[in-house]
């Protein structure tokens, strides 16, 4: 604020000046065909120019440096949450170390009680190029870069819903890899911490497409880059699935998470987001339908 | 007004017409600064129009959100082409192409200290830039964009390695920016040169013109800004190509150290950019206010100063990757402090207006805008200097506005004035005025609608880099009325072209000092002949020819 | 038809005379400070990942102190200064004796360089790829190494032109621009030799 205010201010007097002696001193008919006084110089006045912006300048560094401090040199509560954050071409993996939970695209906080904040700690990884975490009405963003472990906090007081996306380029499709915080109340987020450290073992008896989809997928080249806890799906290289219904996006937040949609990602990726790493996987429309199915199931 | 006379010449008035093929040998094979000095401004304008044919796609995929007009292949490849062009083969040698015309006739010389690395180092950046669009036609052709490079214009590591940027895209962009690097190196070695070895008899270094100390911080700025990027671009080939690691974060390299290199390049080079355009500024502001600059020698440490400071604020575009508290602070503080030489250059040009009688020619009109946009510019930059706002603004759209309006808003603005001033000098004919008028009343009203309201989409968290958006985010319409803005901007400009082409043979002749200035170029024929000047001439101040015009209140009186 | 009104006065001598630097000089100067920022950056890449590899030879397992070599090229700044000084004094045949004395230097150098380099990639397994040391120390020392190929050609054209009698005591200028160059790179050297054989290891 303070900046703005001073730069602001900064423009209205230099600005205005400037107008002033555009109109002032414009050379009219009416005026004598002589050159008007050549002044060269005023130690007085240049001495005076030169140390007030020096003053602005101290005072500006000052007070920028305490919020670079309360920022970067925050001690951090033993209550706060600690998520990892991986950036992978073109979407977010996060694992909760403590609470053994690993999801993608979307990222479930609790909302903080301004009497007590409880911050959320995010350690950015890469694995594989530069990218940058960037949730506007959060926080300021800090790049993701491999070999390298960056650390921000961020603060929610109001819950809901905040968009945000990838912020440093990292190939064809560095538009689409969006991300989604939801700042939910402690008992929303508990709950919801719950259903995500279960395995996916819901009952699928009665849902014969469900159960020949399961099938098909773990016997399908699926299982090298996904992950579906409790099966032989165990793959790092793409997003865990195991509660993939459970998401309001797929594709890492362009496309809405709609059974329709969800077969034409897999159908073919590149239809929808092209240029995303993860291959079409040429099934046949019957195989689609019954992984379709078996996926829905995911919650 | 007095006009002075005309310094002795030796009458070369040719005729005769003579075989295209013979004009095409002469220019091909010349030596002379001042064709040389033409050839890299004309190559200027051609990447001019094609870089800004690139921006127009993009304006275009993104007036509206999930547009298909190209795809997000092409759509990289234009962002990507589009800085590598305006940095490299636009801005650097269309104010190398100034530097090179104008500093020996401004110094009394006849030309510049190596005449033939003037040649080599205008043909060397030429095939860099052809190399560089050459990258179109290569691997899949034309439409697809074939091989041009997709990686940004300062091509982060590791997106830049091998595996993440397979085929040759990468390399036009390393080899092609290495060829002209190193025309640069030459062309600021020959300014140097020049500048301290051949000034003419009485023109101390205290009495040259502004513009000729601007070229020279700035030719001091390449050779320690531009070797740095020659590095990095080796080191980034030998990755490629022989297996090393400089970059490479499998193999413990680091990323951060491409970044660390490049800016360390990169700023001081868009200071490489900014200075020659302050030298226009410095030049044409106090001719058309009939003063002397206000505080000629403040201006002087002025430009030293930025060009010296310039050199220590490069990580504030690193603002986000993670430095701790200390790095963060430094690089504030640097970056804070150069703003107080470059505000004194603005109190300066303002001090030089006031007392004076303002003539509003078409080159004072885009003086005065300069003033007017460079200030607003130099603000948002004192904005993004502060790390906690930059790391809401840093890689979004509000930092594309910051320096979109010093590249076209200060320099380019700068530029045209500097154009509209000296083409009368080198053609002997005056561009047309009204047409000026029009090429900057659209220019400026294009300008204004793009960059102006580009820092709201920046402010409401939209990333640069970006081939489409989500609607809903309150960036559409936004986005609308910058891509209307470039149409304005494309008009003028394409009138600005007109212009040039029609005035060589209908513009109103000019004599040798059309605008009543004081500086040597005006004392010489316009065209200048080959040999610049038939005698050296003596100077005894920094307004030789107010001195000459004024023999009552000469400028040596007041020194 | 020629025009002599010149106005602007040239008599002029009430101040000292009009004497300004050579261009051969300040150009080469001008070459050095840019070569010697492209040289700092590779210094600082090196500095940076001194102990950053991940596996592979090490500085001290591998380098051995290259004093022969360096007495060499240092020793050649000396020579030719020499023959610079020899031929500003228009002795041409001094000057030939230091210009084929400082090939010579600059030879044994390269030589041995190259005998070095053998010796890391075949018995010792260092190569440009194998880790950031390898990595550092190639493009480090080969970038030395290119430079004094470049001054060894430019010395032994030299050499050559003196050799042939074309060379007299007006040129000695031009050697001097020359010689300018020879000794940034035995400068660059000993900071190449401090960082990388003294400190790296």
């Amino acid at each position: 604020m303070l900046v703005l205010g001073v730069t602001a201010g900064i423009f209205v007097v230099v600005g205005g000046l400037l107008l002033y002696s555009v109109i002032r001193f414009r050379y009219r008919e009416s005026d004598s065909k002589r050159e008007p006084p050549q002044v060269y110089g005023s130690t007085q006045i240049e001495l005076s120019w030169t140390v007030i912006p020096i003053l602005i300048v101290v005072m500006l560094f000052l007070s920028t440096t305490r919020v670079i401090l309360d920022t970067q040199a925050a001690p951090k509560p033993s209550n706060a949450l600690d998520v990892t954050v991986i950036g992978h071409q073109f979407w977010w993996e996060y694992r909760y170390p403590k609470l053994g939970v690993v999801t993608a695209n979307e990222l479930h906080i609790p909302v903080s009680d301004p009497a007590k904040p409880t911050r959320t700690y995010l350690t950015l990884l890469s694995a594989d190029t530069d990218h940058s975490f960037w949730v506007p009405r959060l926080a300021g963003k800090t790049d993701l870069i491999p070999n390298r472990v960056n650390s921000m906090w961020i603060d929610p007081q109001q819950p809901g819903v905040y968009l945000g996306q990838c912020a440093q380029y990292c190939g064809t499709q560095h538009a689409k890899m969006l991300l989604r915080v939801y700042a939910q109340s402690p008992e929303d987020f508990t709950a919801w911490i719950k259903q995500q450290q279960m395995s996916a073992t819901a009952d699928l008896s009665g849902n014969a497409a469900a159960i020949e989809g399961q099938t098909v997928f773990m016997h399908s080249a699926c299982i090298n880059c996904h992950t579906i806890a409790g099966t032989v799906a165990t793959g790092r290289f793409g997003p865990d699935l195991t509660h993939l219904a459970s998401r309001d996006t797929i594709a890492s937040g362009p496309v809405k998470n709609t059974p329709e949609n969800l077969r034409q990602w897999i159908a073919d990726p590149n239809s929808m987001k092209p240029g995303v790493l993860m291959p079409s996987m040429h099934l046949n429309d019957h195989d689609l339908d019954v992984i379709t199915a078996y996926l829905a199931t995911l919650h | 007004m007095a006009h002075a006379p005309v310094l002795a010449v030796i009458d070369q008035t040719e005729t005769k017409r003579r075989p295209p093929l013979d004009v095409v040998y002469e220019w091909v094979t010349t030596v002379d600064h001042k064709k040389i000095g033409l050839m890299y401004i004309a190559y200027a304008l051609i990447f001019l129009l094609v870089g800004g044919f690139e921006a127009v796609l993009m304006r275009i995929q993104l007036a509206v959100p999930n547009n298909h007009f190209v795809s997000p292949q092409v759509f990289n490849r234009l962002f990507t082409m589009h800085g590598t062009t305006m940095v490299f083969f636009m801005g650097m040698p269309i104010l190398f192409g100034f530097g090179n015309y104008l500093v020996p006739l401004m110094i009394g010389a006849r030309d510049m200290a190596f005449p033939r690395l003037n040649a080599f180092s205008f043909w060397i950046s030429a095939f860099g830039g052809a190399l560089l669009y050459f990258s179109y036609l290569g691997g899949d052709g034309l439409y697809g964009m074939g091989s041009a490079p997709d990686v940004g214009w300062f091509a982060y590591a590791p997106l830049t390695a091998k595996v993440f940027s397979p085929g040759h895209s990468t390399d036009y962009w390393t080899l092609s920016i290495l060829l002209s690097g190193i025309g640069t190196t030459g062309t600021a070695l020959n300014i140097m040169t020049t500048t301290i070895c051949m000034r003419c008899k009485g023109m101390k270094l205290s009495r040259m013109p502004l513009f000729v100390w601007l070229m020279v911080v700035t030719s001091f700025l390449v050779f320690v800004a531009v070797s740095p990027l020659t590095a990095a671009q080796i080191m980034l080939t030998l990755d490629r190509y022989l297996g090393a690691h400089f970059f490479d974060t499998q193999a413990g390299g680091s990323a951060v150290l491409w970044m660390h290199f490049f800016w360390i390049f990169g700023h001081p080079e868009v200071y490489i950019l900014v200075l020659p355009a302050f030298g226009f500024i410095s030049e044409m502001i106090p001719v058309f206010s009939r003063k002397a600059i206000f505080g000629y020698p403040a201006m002087v440490a002025a430009s030293v100063a930025i060009g010296f400071i310039s050199l220590s604020v490069w990580a504030h575009h690193m603002f986000t990757v993670g430095m701790g508290p200390a790095g963060n602070t430094f690089f504030v503080f640097s970056t804070m402090v150069i703003s107080v030489p470059t505000g004194i250059k603005i109190f300066n040009w303002l001090g030089t207006l006031w007392g004076g009688k303002i003539i509003f020619k078409v080159p004072m009109m885009f003086s005065l805008a300069f003033m007017f946009q460079f200030l607003i510019a130099g603000l948002t930059g004192i904005m993004l200097s502060a790390a906690p706002f930059n790391w809401q603004l840093s890689a979004s759209y509000f930092v594309i506005a910051h320096f979109h309006y010093v590249l076209v808003g200060a320099i380019v603005t700068a530029l045209f004035g500097a154009f509209y001033y000296w083409y009368p000098k080198v053609t002997g004919r005056m561009m047309s005025e009204t047409l000026g008028k029009w090429h900057f009343w659209l220019f400026i009203i294009g300008f204004h609608m793009t960059f102006d309201v580009m820092h709201v989409p920046g402010l409401l968290g939209m990333p640069r880099r970006i081939y489409t958006y989500e609607a809903g985010r309150g960036w559409d319409t936004l986005n609308l009325i910058v891509g209307i803005g470039a149409v304005f901007q494309t008009v003028g400009t394409l009138i600005f072209v007109y212009n040039m082409v029609r005035s060589y043979r209908h513009g109103e002749l000019a004599g040798h000092d059309p605008w009543d200035a004081w500086t040597l170029e005006w004392a010489t024929q316009s065209p200048p002949p080959a040999y610049n000047f038939a005698v050296e001439p003596t100077v005894r101040s920094r307004r030789p020819l107010w001195d000459l015009k004024h023999p009552e209140d000469q400028d040596e009186n007041f020194e | 038809m020629m025009q002599t009104t010149s106005t602007i006065p040239i008599s002029a001598q009430a101040e000292t005379p009009w004497v300004l630097p050579s261009r051969g000089i300040v150009g080469m100067a001008c070459l050095i400070i840019a070569e010697s920022a492209i040289f700092l950056i590779f210094v600082v890449a090196y500095i940076y990942y001194i102990g950053r590899s991940l596996s592979g030879p090490t500085p001290a397992q591998v380098l051995e102190l290259p004093i022969l070599s360096t007495i060499c090229l240092l020793s050649s700044s000396f020579t030719i200064h020499y023959a610079v000084g020899a031929l500003r004094k228009d002795n041409v045949r001094g000057c030939t004796l230091g210009l084929a004395g400082t090939v010579l230097l600059g030879a044994i150098f390269l030589m041995m360089t190259a005998r070095e380099w053998y010796h890391l990639i075949h018995d010792l397994g260092l190569t440009i790829r194998t880790n950031l040391f390898g990595t550092t120390f190639y493009s480090l020392v080969g970038l030395h190494a290119s430079h004094v190929v470049i001054g060894l050609t430019m010395l032994t054209i030299a050499l050559a032109l003196s050799l042939r009698g074309s060379v007299t005591e007006k040129h000695a200028e031009r050697l001097e621009v020359l010689s300018l160059y020879w000794h940034f790179v035995d400068g660059v050297w000993v900071v190449v030799f401090m960082v990388v054989y003294v400190l790296g290891r």
